[in-house]
Formats: structure tokens, C-alpha cells, sequence
């Protein structure tokens, strides 16, 4: 599976979906799964909080690690994947569409993201 | 600063024989002990669950091998380790230590004694030099030759409850007269191994040590042989959980320098009774001295979901701090989080409340209990 051409992509592993409403959705790259290993438990932002760009807001943690989760946009989240809380398995194998992981309402434009091919070339993946 | 180069792959990880096996499989490979190994294949978690319930096979080409032999090699091990290998019958394994003369653990050990005169001990890859050394060291005095036999195996293990089932496919030797924690020579496969029914997973299971350019050969059988049950390649991170719920101790986690036998809940491998040299061995003294630990290793079982780590402090209910996690990590079996920490005693108790780990800040409610979290039904 290929890093979706419609997103976009921090160096932090997230990627960031096309706004609607002003609204966007958050979640890590298959590439970052693949690295995590099992996801085995999540730590999402609560609703009505506000994230800040590179900041972190989260944790995934695997068998192996623990890491921390960034927000690649600044904005107040709307909306949290109760799905992922209950199985953390969907951030491995769907990482790109069941395996999301929030929606905020983006308070600015982001700056910076990488489109798909620089995420690609970025990650090696 | 020079302008030389530095000298060819200084630091670079020794690989096995099976290396660009693993790579083919898509391996994630990792640095262990200087070593590169597959991490895992695909997702440990699966490599795990197949392991408790068909069959995994792992590459352990990174243990080190170190053989004795002579007619006092029973009396040089009987010196410089904690245990009876003098009187240990041909054929048979044995877990033991080896200490240093404080009593602490330098490494924990397996040894087969593989003739009359004939013994091998498999140490952990990150201690293989350590206890090569001490070895030769300690066996000076005694009319025996040890010999650095790292190089001369590959190890390839198949475990879990089709293991045997699997093997019989590969092999005529006789596997039901093979009981746990004995070793034979046979052939598998077609290739000359020492056939050993010992393991680190809480599985039924075998290892079998065979010359590095047959490891191919061996792994493919295996491989071909174990398709129907759903034998899988599994890697060392499922290696880590499947140990963990077993209750086995992983050297530099459970067992280090600064622990003895007796802290580890070990002392059971400690032999004051041996009669081999005046019933002398190196770290006796130290060891027959030690009092009774202030501390225990305890089983901890996650109501939570975050996972302790290697290093967390374990606390009371009042905060103090009363222990350390030793290892943890997401039990697949038991579907939470579980640790092993050495704890003060007056908390090794199972079931005793208000026991806590402090998870980067945050003080997670945990249940103590005996180990192993799992045992299997035999």
C-alpha cells in the first residue's frame, strides 16, 4: 500500500486529510506502524482540547516501545477514534483509513507538510 | 582525527547463517548483542499466538557455544559454576549460573553433557566473551581443553505444542525417548545436529545445533515440514513476550552483576551439596554468606492498559517507591500488560493491594501474582 496522494504528511509520521469544513482527520503512517510493530494501546487528545503544530498529544504504545504521539496541525479537536482505543490493531492494519486517530478543526493553515512523494522519498517507504 | 579508514566492519553487526534467509522473508532485523536478528517477520503478536498453539522456529545462531573436554572437565565446571555438571549423566542438560567470586550472576547457562568427557555450555550472546573468559580462566588448574565453539553452530529452535509432531517429519531419532532438558546427536533432516529438548518460550519444544552451512537446509525442512500446522518464523521480540509470560528470567534484566541466584528466587540452581573439589566453587563463599534478600521477584498484572517498562519504579500506595520493573511488556496471552520487578517483600505477596507502577508520572494500579503468568497444560 502506497502513502495516500491526497494527504498530507508530517516527519513525524502523521498524516493529515484534505479539510472539509475546515474540519481534517489525523494518523500515523503505515510506514511508522510498520516501524512501531502491534499497536497495543492508544492515547488520543480528549474532545474540545486544542493541539498545537510538532507538539505532542498522545501516545501509541507497542510490544516493544512506547511513542510519543505529534499533532501536525494546530486546532481543536472535534472528534477521537473510539474504534482505535478498543483495538489498537487497526493502527496496523488499516493505518490509513479505520486506523485513524482524530479530526480537528484547524485554527491555521499548515505550514510545512510534506505531499505524498516528498513523505515517500522523506521515509524511504 | 586520522585520515585511515577504520578497520574493516569494526562494529558492525555479526550476522548468521541464515541472514539473507531472514532478508527474503522481509524481516525487520534489530542489533542484539552485536548481532543482527530478526526482530520479527510480520506481526509479533501472530508469531506469539502461534507459538502457544502451533509451532514457531527462530534462528538463535547468537548464543554462544563453549565446549570442555578431558577427564576433568565434570571437575572444572563443578568449580567454576554454581551447579553439579560432575554428576550430571551423559545425554542430559542442565540450567545453571555461573557467578563471580561476589556471587553475581555473570551469565545464566545451559549445559549438556555430551560424553563422558564432553560438556557444552550455551551462554547468552551478550555474555559469550565474559563466560569464555572466566571459563578458561577457572578450568586452568584441571587436565581439560575449553574450547570457543561460537562459530561452530547455527541454532535453530522449533517450539510449541506441534513441535514434536513437525520434527518427527525430519528426523528417526527417537523423540518420545527424548524428555525435557536432555540432548542427543542424531540427524535432521539429513544434516548431522545435536538434538536438545530445551527451550525459552513455556512451550514444548527442541533446539537443534548444527554445523553453520547446514542451517539452510535445516531451516527449509523445518519450514517445509511444519506448512500443514502453521509453523511460522518468529523473531525475538515475540522470543521476549513468550519468555515473560513464562516467568523466565532474560539476563540484564531479572539477572545482573549485582544479583545472586537467591535474589532471582534461583537459589535452587546454587549446589552447596556438590562433593567435586572439597565441595569448592568459585563465589561460594560470597554466596553461603548473602542473608536473606530484601527484595523478590514478583509476577505484576496490568488493570490498566499502559505497559510497564524495564526501569519503572514500582510504588505503594503512599507513593514510596518499593521496588523496580525488571521487564514488561503486552501479554498477547493474557491480553494485558504484565512486568516482573523485584519488589520489597513486604509486597511480594500475590494479591497484595495497593501496588502500583509509575508509568511516566502517572501511578497504574497493578495486581501482584506468582509467577509464571502462564503454564501450559502438559
Amino acid at each position: 500500500m502506497s502513502n495516500p496522494q491526497q494527504f498530507r504528511y508530517s516527519k513525524e509520521h502523521e498524516w493529515l486529510s484534505p479539510a472539509e469544513d475546515g474540519v481534517a482527520t489525523v494518523g500515523i503512517t503505515e510506514h511508522a506502524a510498520g516501524a512501531l510493530g502491534d499497536v497495543v494501546y492508544v492515547q488520543l487528545p480528549e474532545v474540545g482540547s486544542t493541539v498545537s503544530a510538532g507538539e505532542t498529544c498522545g501516545e501509541l504504545e507497542s510490544t516493544k516501545s512506547v511513542s510519543d504521539l505529534y499533532s501536525p496541525v494546530s486546532g481543536e479537536v472535534t472528534e477521537v477514534n473510539e474504534d482505535v482505543v478498543s483495538d489498537p490493531a487497526l493502527v496496523n492494519s488499516a493505518p490509513f483509513e479505520g486506523g485513524w486517530l482524530f479530526k480537528v478543526k484547524l485554527s491555521e493553515e499548515p505550514a510545512d507538510l510534506l505531499s505524498a512523494d516528498e513523505y515517500a522519498e522523506f521515509s524511504g517507504s | 582525527m586520522t585520515d585511515s579508514p577504520p578497520p574493516a566492519a569494526a562494529g558492525a553487526p555479526r550476522r548468521t547463517a541464515l541472514d539473507a534467509l531472514h532478508r527474503s522473508l522481509g524481516a525487520t532485523m534489530t542489533d542484539f548483542a552485536g548481532w543482527d536478528m530478526p526482530l520479527r517477520y510480520g506481526s509479533e503478536r501472530e508469531e506469539h499466538q502461534a507459538v502457544r498453539t502451533r509451532a514457531g522456529l527462530f534462528d538463535l545462531s547468537h548464543m554462544g557455544e563453549i565446549t570442555l573436554t578431558g577427564p576433568q572437565a565434570g571437575e572444572a565446571l563443578d568449580h567454576a559454576l554454581v551447579g553439579n555438571l560432575a554428576g550430571l549423566a551423559v545425554g542430559r542438560a542442565r540450567y545453571t549460573m555461573i557467578c563471580a567470586p561476589d556471587g553475581g550472576i555473570l551469565d545464566d547457562l545451559i549445559v549438556y553433557r555430551l560424553a563422558e568427557q564432553e560438556y557444552m555450555v550455551v551462554a547468552n550472546a551478550s555474555n559469550a566473551q565474559v563466560v569464555l573468559d572466566a571459563l578458561t580462566e577457572r578450568a586452568a588448574g584441571f587436565d581439560t581443553a575449553v574450547r570457543d565453539d561460537r562459530d561452530a553452530y547455527a541454532l535453530i529452535a522449533v517450539q510449541g505444542p506441534q513441535a514434536p509432531g513437525i520434527l518427527a517429519r525430519v528426523t528417526d531419532a527417537d523423540l518420545d525417548g527424548l524428555k525435557y532438558y536432555t540432548g542427543l546427536p542424531g540427524t535432521v533432516a539429513g544434516v548431522p545436529a545435536l538434538i536438545a529438548r530445551t527451550g525459552y518460550t513455556g512451550e514444548d519444544g527442541f533446539e537443534l545445533f548444527v554445523a553453520p552451512a547446514d542451517a539452510e537446509k535445516l531451516w527449509q525442512a523445518l519450514t517445509e515440514a511444519g506448512a500443514a500446522d502453521g509453523l511460522v518464523p518468529c523473531g525475538l521480540s515475540c522470543r521476549d513476550t513468550l519468555r515473560l509470560e513464562a516467568g523466565m528470567p532474560l539476563y540484564g534484566h531479572e539477572l545482573t552483576t549485582s544479583t545472586t541466584p537467591f535474589d532471582a528466587g534461583l537459589g535452587r540452581v546454587v549446589k552447596f551439596d556438590k562433593t567435586t573439589n572439597g565441595g569448592d566453587f568459585v563465589g561460594r563463599a560470597a554466596l553461603e554468606a548473602a542473608g536473606t534478600p530484601s527484595r523478590k521477584l514478583v509476577g505484576l498484572v496490568a488493570e490498566g492498559r499502559r505497559v510497564p517498562r524495564a526501569g519503572f519504579p514500582v510504588v505503594a500506595a503512599d507513593g514510596s517507591v518499593i521496588g523496580e520493573v525488571t521487564s514488561g511488556a503486552p501479554s498477547p496471552t493474557l491480553g494485558k500488560p504484565i512486568a516482573i520487578a523485584y519488589v520489597d517483600t513486604a509486597y511480594a505477596e500475590p494479591g497484595t493491594e495497593g501496588v502500583a507502577v509509575d508509568i511516566r508520572g502517572t501511578h497504574e494500579p497493578y495486581q501482584v501474582v506468582a509467577l509464571p503468568f502462564y503454564k501450559r497444560q502438559r
